[in-house]
C-alpha cells in the first residue's frame, strides 16, 4: 500500500546558495507523483534528502508519521529505494546485480533465482543475465536499474529522471513498467523529470519545484 | 664455459629425476611466503579499507608509513627483526629466531605495506556510486564495504599479487632470522645464495629455473588482475 511521508519545513543550502527553502509536502501512500522542474531547481537535492540519503539544514523527513534521524534504521530503509541517473553498475552479472538486494537480505538461493528470472523477463533482460552489468547499453543499464529497485518491492519508490539520454523504445519500456507498478497501488511513487508529458503520463499527482517549494499543479 | 654447461645439465636432472631435497626447499619457499602472504593480507586488506573508507586518526601519517614500508631494505627489517627476536631481544623468550616462524615475520612486515597501500588504491578508485547503490539496495554499513571491497577485487588480488613477487624473491631478511639451516630454514632464495658461494651450481641453477617459473606466473597472474581491472570496471591500476 506504500508508507506515508511528509517533508516538514525542510531547507537546504550549497555553498551558501539556498536550493531549498521551508519546502513541504505529504505524499499519500500508494499515489504516483511526478516531480518537474527546470535544471538546478532543486528536485534531485529534494529527491536525495526525502529519500534519506542526505540530511537537509532545517526542517524533518517522516515517514510513518516518524521523525527521521540519518542514518535511517535498516528496517526503513529497506521499505525505501530508489532509481538515481547513475546507476552503480556492480561488476559482476546482470543476475548477480538484481539478485544484490535479495541476497544481502538472506533470500533463499532457490527464491533468489526465480524472482530474479521474473523480474528480468520483466524488464526484458532475461536474455542478458550472463552477461556482464557494465557492458550493458544506456538504456538497458537504466532496466536494470529498475529491475534491482522492482524484485524489492518497495514500498517508496524514489525515481530521478528515469528515462535521461535513453533512446524512446527504451523510455517507452521503462515507462510502461512504471505505469504496471502504478496500477498495482502496492508503492508510493515519487518521480522526478524536467518533461512535463512524461509527467502527465505517469503522475497520479503533478508538482512543480519552484524557489525552492514544491507546489502542486 | 663448461661449469654453465654442467650446471644447466645438473640442474635439469634434479628438476625431472624430482630431487627430494629440491622439492623440500621449494615446498618451505611456498610454506614461509604463502604463510607470510596470508598473514599481511589478513591485516593489510582491513588497513587499507579504513584508510580509504573514513577519516582514520592521523591517517596522513600513516599513509607516509605505509609508502615509506613499500621500499623497505629487506636487509635492515631482518637486521631489526635479529635484535628483536635474539636471545637477548625483547621478545628473545620466545625462542623464534632462527625458525620459520621468525621467516614468517620478516616477510609478513615487508609485504604488510604493500597489500595495505594497493588494496587503498584500488578501492579509492571504485566509483562512489557504488556504494550509494549499495545503500539504496538497502546494504547494512558492513555489507556496503563488502560490496565496495568487491568491485575492487581485481585491484587488491594485484597488490596481493605484487606482495608474493615481493616475498618470493626475497634473500636479506629471511638469510638474517633463518639462518639457512639445512632441512629447517633454507629456503630457494637463501639455498640459491649458498650454492653459488660454494661454487655448486646444479642445486641453485635448478632453484633459479624454478623462481623464475614462479616469478613467471606470478607476473601472468598480475597481467590478469590488471587487465581485468581496467576492461570489467574501467579502473586504471598502473600503466
Amino acid at each position: 500500500m506504500g508508507l506515508s511521508l511528509d517533508v516538514f519545513g525542510i531547507s537546504k543550502s550549497y555553498h551558501g546558495q539556498a536550493i531549498l527553502r521551508d519546502c513541504s509536502f505529504s505524499f499519500d501512500p500508494g499515489r504516483t507523483y511526478a516531480l518537474l522542474g527546470p535544471n538546478g531547481s532543486g528536485k534531485s537535492t529534494f529527491l536525495r534528502i526525502a529519500a534519506l540519503l542526505e540530511p537537509p539544514d532545517a526542517g524533518q523527513v517522516r515517514y510513518l508519521d516518524q521523525g527521521v534521524l540519518l542514518p535511517p534504521d535498516l528496517s526503513l530503509r529497506r521499505r525505501i529505494t530508489l532509481l538515481l541517473p547513475k546507476i552503480g553498475v556492480f561488476n559482476t552479472s546482470v543476475f548477480n546485480n538484481v539478485a544484490y538486494g535479495l541476497k544481502i537480505r538472506g533470500r533463499h538461493a532457490s527464491e533468489v533465482e526465480a524472482r530474479v528470472n521474473v523480474v528480468l523477463e520483466r524488464v526484458g533482460l532475461f536474455h542478458k543475465r550472463r552477461q556482464n552489468g557494465p557492458d550493458l547499453s544506456s538504456g538497458e543499464t537504466k532496466r536494470l536499474g529498475l529491475a534491482r529497485a522492482l524484485i524489492l518491492e518497495p514500498e517508496v519508490f524514489w525515481l530521478d529522471e528515469p528515462t535521461a539520454n535513453i533512446d524512446p523504445k527504451n523510455t517507452e519500456i521503462i515507462e510502461q513498467i512504471m505505469l504496471d507498478m502504478k496500477s498495482g497501488g502496492k508503492s508510493t511513487i515519487i518521480v522526478v523529470t524536467h518533461d512535463p508529458a512524461q509527467a502527465r503520463r505517469l503522475g497520479d499527482h503533478l508538482l512543480v519545484m519552484e524557489h525552492g517549494r514544491i507546489v502542486p499543479l | 664455459m663448461h661449469s654453465i654447461l654442467y650446471g644447466f645439465i645438473g640442474a635439469f636432472k634434479l628438476i625431472f629425476t624430482i630431487n627430494a631435497e629440491l622439492f623440500k626447499i621449494i615446498l618451505l619457499s611456498v610454506q614461509v611466503s604463502g604463510s607470510a602472504l596470508v598473514i599481511a593480507t589478513l591485516l593489510g586488506l582491513p588497513l587499507g579499507v579504513a584508510l580509504a573508507w573514513r577519516r582514520v586518526p592521523f591517517r596522513g601519517l600513516v599513509m607516509s608509513l605505509l609508502n615509506t614500508g613499500m621500499g623497505l631494505p629487506p636487509v635492515v627489517v631482518g637486521l631489526f627483526l635479529y635484535l628483536i627476536l635474539s636471545r637477548s631481544g625483547p621478545l628473545g623468550f620466545f625462542g623464534l629466531l632462527y625458525t620459520p616462524s621468525a621467516m614468517i615475520i620478516a616477510q609478513a612486515i615487508l609485504v604488510f605495506p604493500i597489500v595495505a597501500s594497493l588494496s587503498h588504491a584500488a578501492i579509492v578508485k571504485v566509483d562512489p556510486v557504488i556504494r550509494q547503490a549499495a545503500i539504496t539496495l538497502g546494504a547494512t554499513p558492513f555489507q556496503e564495504v563488502m560490496a565496495v571491497v568487491r568491485e575492487a577485487r581485481y585491484g587488491i588480488m594485484a597488490g596481493v599479487m605484487a606482495g608474493l613477487g615481493r616475498v618470493m624473491a626475497e634473500v636479506g631478511a629471511i638469510l638474517i632470522v633463518g639462518g639457512n639451516i639445512a632441512g629447517y630454514t633454507r629456503v630457494m632464495t637463501t639455498t640459491i645464495a649458498l650454492e653459488t658461494d660454494k661454487g655448486e651450481f646444479e642445486l641453485a641453477i635448478a632453484l633459479g629455473i624454478i623462481l623464475l617459473l614462479i616469478a613467471l606466473g606470478i607476473n601472468v597472474g598480475l597481467r590478469f588482475f590488471q587487465r581485468h581491472g581496467r576492461v570489467r570496471s574501467g579502473v586504471i591500476l598502473w600503466d
